[in-house]
């Protein structure tokens, strides 16, 4: 009873937490918008800045209160935040909760598929190269994960696109689907195909900090005492690895693997750019180059959230998962 | 059973970053163990006892430079048949507690001790239970996780760990480490018990006093040598009948004896 | 290269990607005007004995380009690491004087780390205007966070030293234990921070640039080269993609190399 007390008090205090960095993002986002040289009312026009009079912009700025002092704006737009309403996007001329959601819906499949696909392999590279340190598979992996630890994320999209698309022609280059067919009458299986390329690329990039670390796990084991009585017990390394070795290793894979959403996510910015993808990393990209200050500031959130939710997540699994965390520590019992 | 003969091991270190030099370890060590009875290897800390049942067991770093020769059987013990006879016929009680593995439950743990001997699933469990209940573990401590385990149960589980095969060799590494006096004479009870099924046990220890309690013949090790190999019965009196200094010194520091500190080895046999 | 020395060994190894790196930034001295020089006669040309790594559209040396670009990614690179570590010395060292100003530089650390690096470059990147300055501002903000942490832990560990005690026993000042005890320890750790944060930099520098709102398209930055190349993709001219990238990754990986090499020695 008392532990169900302390977790829930955790679990608050966590929330707490979240909303008062959530409130922290929105301040200093906010205020770089504000910082920024871009005029408002330019980002407010957009492409129709050219056919407005100065007497129209005077208009647009009293409307929207763009010479009001910043805090008094900051207030409004928390205020509208409050309400659920987070603007209207000019580059895509809707509101920006829309499509926030309509592009997240679309990058879920990459960044989902990616995620997984890079926790299970990372994982079980990890566990095989740590398992024998110094071994020819441990260099193999571990010289793969280096590699692409410093590989420019772009750099291998675009080889990808290079190699699979224009040389071999295997997978299409760009989008989501064929150009020109409406979205709906696009099959799964084209969708897939144009998954494919993608995926693989943010999920290779993924692996590798996933890998050194359970690879570093796994060595530390190997040369612990667990690992010492289990080869006196006569057991093989594979033995090890496996009745060991994954129970030590596949907790701190996930708790990384959750804790590094963030570092998924700007990835694939980078390659929905490269593959021109129309998911949330594309639109992050047009609303940075045509200063489109609600959308901007209404994905740093979205994203903010997701990814403090990851890190919560993997703060939390520890105390859930973990025998040594989850019973409090019995008063040894001394002569049974 | 066991016969050990002109052992040295030497491992690397580096005295400076980029220079690496052999220091020994151990040095020219031979003794024999005889099957059925308790033999106590007695040294301070330092003195290459553990690393002595690493070496039987070959469980030494790669880089280590063992020499001279064991003999499990009559047969030579090299290093492919110390694979082989690891868990089945060599077993290791370990020196430190944290040799369980914190994330498994101790009935697991004694369960795959058993199927890593060889035995196929069913009878692993089996045996698994079989060595639980020889050791007075209850259904809870059986479920339990090592961290919830008291330290006397805790050591009860690495014996029964060790017991589940049925080797005929046993190392006990500093078996009796923090426990209380109850606990301490239990497992060394337990000890003594497989040494009468006709097991030969290696008591490993830094304690001379409590060695004595089970042992039949007692090695004393110094600074990686061999000091001397005697039977437990020498060990009477002032230590008469002991023929090296530091061994009779040994004898003569404990507390039940004269109390007596030769000076010359007053720092070590305080430790010892 | 003794199989028996296998430490002499690895920092034989650090000293040859020293090296390594040396050779690929030492074009800035020599390049001259080259990485801009345009050949009308030889534009889009591909990698041969007259041009190396191949031209651009506009007949330009890829590799003077590369080079020059890689000595810009380093720059920059560079400048954010040093500027990101002292932010974060800084803020750690603060976080040790107050339990209210430790309160705060957590806050911030944690504001920080939970937005996505590169989303959190955009926005400063974006209020900044681009351009050079905007960028090292940019890289030094997003990634002072996890070092900063990292000190901050390493400091609240020394905090309760006994060695500190008896200094306040004897009736230092804070500054003083700051200055004389905290940043003499907090150093070596912030140095290594400093080396491993700057692959990290050269990378986000790169993905920055190439997005457009890094460094301005007149540079031959790797980014502005790697988003060149992805215009002419599909004609084939495959050497404006990989030689760019190719540079760039052995330059990262090298100083990584060092950087690990290093924090083992330390």
């Amino acid at each position: 009873m008392a532990l169900d007390v302390r977790l829930a008090l955790a679990t608050l205090r966590r929330l707490l937490r979240l909303g008062l960095i959530l409130l922290c993002v929105a301040s200093v986002s906010f205020g770089l918008m504000m910082a920024s040289p871009v005029d408002p009312v330019d980002a407010y026009l957009g492409p129709l800045v050219a056919q407005v009079s100065p007497e129209q912009r005077e208009l647009i700025a009293s409307r929207w209160g763009f010479d009001d002092p910043a805090p008094v704006q900051f207030g409004r737009w928390l205020q509208q935040l409050a309400s659920g309403n987070l603007g209207v996007s000019h580059v895509y001329n809707q509101p920006v909760g829309e499509v926030i959601s309509q592009r997240f819906t679309r990058s879920i499949a990459l960044l989902g598929s990616a995620w997984l696909l890079s926790l299970l392999l990372g994982f079980t590279l990890g566990v095989v190269a740590g398992a024998k340190e110094r071994s020819a598979l441990d260099k193999l992996i571990s010289a793969y994960a280096y590699l692409t630890a410093s590989t420019p994320t772009f750099w291998l999209a675009l080889l990808g696109v290079l190699l699979f698309s224009v040389y071999l022609g295997w997978a299409p280059a760009c989008c989501a689907g064929p150009v020109g067919v409406p979205s709906q009458d696009i099959h799964l299986a084209t969708r897939l195909h144009h998954l494919v390329l993608p995926v693989a690329t943010l999920t290779l990039l993924g692996t590798a900090s996933i890998t050194l670390h359970t690879r570093a796990r796994m060595v530390a084991l190997m040369r612990s005492d667990i690992a010492r009585h289990a080869f006196a017990q006569g057991a093989r390394r594979a033995d090890i690895a496996w009745r060991h070795g994954v129970r030590h290793a596949s907790l701190p894979a996930l708790t990384l693997a959750l804790a590094s959403l963030g570092e998924l996510f700007g990835g694939s910015i980078l390659i929905e750019q490269v593959f021109a993808y129309p998911g949330l990393g594309q639109a992050t990209v047009e609303a940075g180059l045509r200063s489109d200050v609600p959308l901007l500031l209404g994905i740093a959130l979205f994203t903010t959230l997701f990814v403090s939710i990851g890190n919560t997540l993997a703060d939390s699994l520890y105390h859930m998962v973990d025998p040594r965390m989850r019973r409090p520590s019995k008063p040894r019992q001394t002569t049974p | 059973m066991l016969r050990i003969e002109q052992l040295s091991l030497a491992l690397p270190y580096y005295p400076r970053f980029w220079r690496r030099r052999f220091a020994t370890h151990l040095d020219q060590l031979s003794f024999s163990v005889t099957a059925g009875s308790v033999h106590a290897v007695v040294g301070a800390s330092g003195a290459g006892k553990s690393l002595l049942a690493h070496a039987i067991m070959g469980l030494l770093p790669k880089d280590a430079q063992l020499s001279g020769s064991c003999f499990f059987k009559q047969t030579l013990l090299d290093e492919p048949r110390k694979r082989a006879l690891r868990g089945r016929e060599l077993a290791l009680i370990p020196q430190s507690l944290s040799a369980l593995d914190p994330l498994a439950r101790s009935q697991h743990q004694v369960n795959w001790a058993a199927r890593r001997a060889g035995l196929p699933p069913s009878p692993a469990r089996q045996a698994a239970s079989q060595a639980l209940a020889h050791y007075q573990l209850d259904e809870r401590a059986r479920r339990a996780y090592p961290h919830e385990l008291s330290g006397g149960m805790a050591r009860r589980v690495l014996t029964a760990m060790a017991h589940v095969a049925q080797a005929s060799l046993v190392i006990a590494d500093e078996p009796t480490i923090g426990l209380d006096p109850a606990q301490r004479s239990r497992v060394l009870d337990a000890l003594a018990a497989l040494a009468l099924q006709g097991k030969a046990v290696m008591l490993i220890t830094h304690d001379l006093r409590h060695a004595l309690s089970i042992a039949d013949r007692v090695t004393v090790m110094r600074e990686g040598r061999c000091v001397e190999s005697a039977d437990a019965s020498a060990f009477q009196g002032t230590g008469q009948m002991l023929e090296s200094a530091y061994a009779r010194a040994l004898w003569q520091a404990l507390p039940d004896n004269a109390f007596n500190v030769d000076t010359e080895y007053a720092e070590e046999s305080r430790f010892a | 290269m003794n199989a028996t020395q296998p430490r002499l060994r690895a920092l034989a190894c650090s000293g040859f990607v020293a090296l390594l790196l040396l050779a690929l930034l030492s074009g800035q001295w020599w390049l001259g005007d080259l990485p801009g020089r345009m050949q009308f006669d030889a534009r889009l040309a591909p990698p041969g004995v007259d041009h190396w790594l191949g031209t651009d559209a506009l007949g330009r040396e890829l590799w003077a380009r590369t080079l020059a670009g890689l000595g810009l990614s380093f720059q920059v690179g560079f400048l954010a690491a040093l500027l990101g570590s002292a932010i974060a010395l800084g803020l750690a060292l603060l976080a040790t004087l107050s339990p209210r100003l430790d309160a705060l530089v957590r806050l911030l650390i944690d504001t920080l780390l939970s937005v996505p690096h590169l989303i959190l470059l955009l926005l400063i990147a974006f209020a900044l205007g681009g351009g050079l300055q905007a960028v090292v501002i940019a890289v030094a903000t997003t990634h002072w966070p996890g070092l900063a942490r990292v000190l901050r832990a390493e400091l609240f560990q020394l905090r309760t030293a006994p060695y500190i005690d008896i200094s306040r026993a004897l009736g230092k000042s804070r500054g003083f234990i700051l200055l004389h005890h905290f940043l003499p320890h907090a150093l070596p750790h912030c140095l290594v921070g400093a080396l491993l944060l700057f692959p990290h930099a050269i990378l986000h520098e790169a993905a920055l640039t190439f997005l457009g709102v890094g460094l301005s398209p007149s540079q031959p930055a790797i980014g502005i080269l790697l988003a060149d190349a992805m215009r002419y993709l599909s004609g084939g001219y495959w050497w404006l993609g990989v030689f760019p990238g190719l540079g760039l990754l052995l330059m990262v990986l090298s100083i990584e190399r060092i950087a690990h090499g290093l924090r083992r020695a330390l």
